[in-house]
């Protein structure tokens, strides 16, 4: 039994035991409407996806606090009640500015991200194939390195999981709709200042 | 810090609104849908794989595992020694059949919305850079790399750090994310204006 409002479990952890027919079912299902929302938002053409990088379009920036600001408000009541495990990835702070900083220098360069790229493969955007190999290839130069990369890089500013009500010593729940709150907030402005 | 990245950012927007990159992104095809409804939808999706699948979205670890089940093909006991795959060993797993089906939803949404590319460079692209599919491949290829490489490190992409990480409050995941914008943004701006 999960604990309630406690319980953490970290996502980098592999599972024990092999895929299910429920797992694969939802892994199917999921994957599917969320390549479906992705294309219907825009995020699998490279207008849209660049465009945001050039400050040109925020449809990007909109999608993504959308979900954040909704995600937030149910996944933090329901681990309230102890329905699901919160998956957080520790905080590194020296793997995470520089990996953050290589992603976003190789998002500006591919313009897709690895899940819009799957989507717009899907809608026939063949350009997304030269990056799908790169991204193969990285994660392939990534396993060379990870060891070395574990004994160094990864240890600098490790402050293993950490959030952000808790680094403020706030309670989560009211902390969440908070923040959601904050996030729609700025979207309005957004919205005002880029219709759309 | 605080005021580093509000001056990088003030920066940017100031160099956003000065600078002409020589193509326009609202000149071509946006979006079918609005982006807080899908947004919105995204972010019910996030409650369903938390409660069904007990799974935060990500799409990242997905490349990860091709790469591992190709360097087995070729080079199978020295993938086999490299620490990430020790930690993490390619096998089918919830996130490959997660992505392959985005792949497919994206097919779908394409196909019923008209929108079927079916092109190996974009218009903007092409507007802006010329109709060298090698150039567009190299450029791609070498983004694809960085971003791969910068994904694992964070421990996490635009989906996992982005979306999943940062709607749970991860004060890592947040850092990611503004590192991930700010250097995307600088780079976009740096391509657009030398190349």
């Amino acid at each position: 039994m999960i604990a309630p409002g406690t319980s953490v479990k970290q996502s980098s952890e592999p599972s024990a035991k092999p895929v299910g027919g429920g797992k694969i079912a939802g892994a199917i299902l999921f994957g599917l409407a969320f390549g479906f929302l992705l294309q219907k938002g825009g995020v699998g053409k490279y207008n849209v996806l660049i465009g945001q990088l050039l400050l040109q379009d925020y449809t990007v920036v909109k999608i993504m606090m959308s979900a954040v600001a909704v995600g937030m408000v149910g996944v933090f009541t329901l681990h309230h009640f102890a329905m699901v495990n919160l998956h957080l990835q520790p905080t590194r702070i020296g793997a995470q500015v520089i990996g953050g900083s290589l992603f976003g220098a190789g998002f500006a360069l591919i313009a897709y991200c690895p899940g819009t790229g799957a989507a717009a493969l899907g809608q026939g955007s063949w350009d997304v194939i030269f990056g799908i190999a790169g991204l193969i290839a990285g994660s392939y130069l990534f396993a060379e390195m990870s060891a070395w990369l574990k004994r160094t890089v990864e240890k600098w500013g490790d402050k293993g999981k950490l959030m952000l009500p808790d680094l403020l010593h706030l309670p989560r729940l009211p902390f969440a709709f908070g923040f959601a709150f904050l996030l729609t907030v700025f979207l309005y402005f957004l919205d005002r200042a880029f219709p759309g | 810090m605080k005021q580093l990245v509000i001056t990088i950012i003030l920066s940017l927007t100031a160099l956003a609104g000065a600078a002409d990159f020589g193509a326009d992104a609202r000149n071509y095809d946006g979006a079918a849908w609005s982006p807080y409804g899908v947004g919105a939808a995204i972010g019910v999706l996030s409650w369903l794989t938390f409660y069904f699948s007990d799974k935060p979205i990500g799409a990242s670890s997905f490349y990860a595992t091709l790469a591992g089940f190709i360097g087995k093909l070729v080079a199978k006991r020295h993938t086999e020694s490299l620490a990430y795959f020790k930690t993490n060993p390619p096998r089918i797993d919830w996130s490959l059949l997660f992505v392959t089906s985005i792949i497919v939803g994206g097919f779908i949404a394409a196909w019923t919305g008209g929108e079927i590319r079916n092109e190996w460079l974009h218009p903007m692209w092409v507007d802006r850079f010329g109709d060298s599919i090698a150039l567009r491949g190299l450029i791609g290829f070498a983004g694809g790399v960085l971003m791969a490489f910068g994904a694992r490190l964070a421990g996490g992409c635009t989906s996992g750090h982005g979306i999943s990480g940062t709607l749970q409050l991860n004060v890592g995941s947040w850092l990611t994310a503004i590192c991930m914008f700010t250097a995307g943004i600088a780079t976009a701006m740096l391509l657009y204006t030398v190349l």
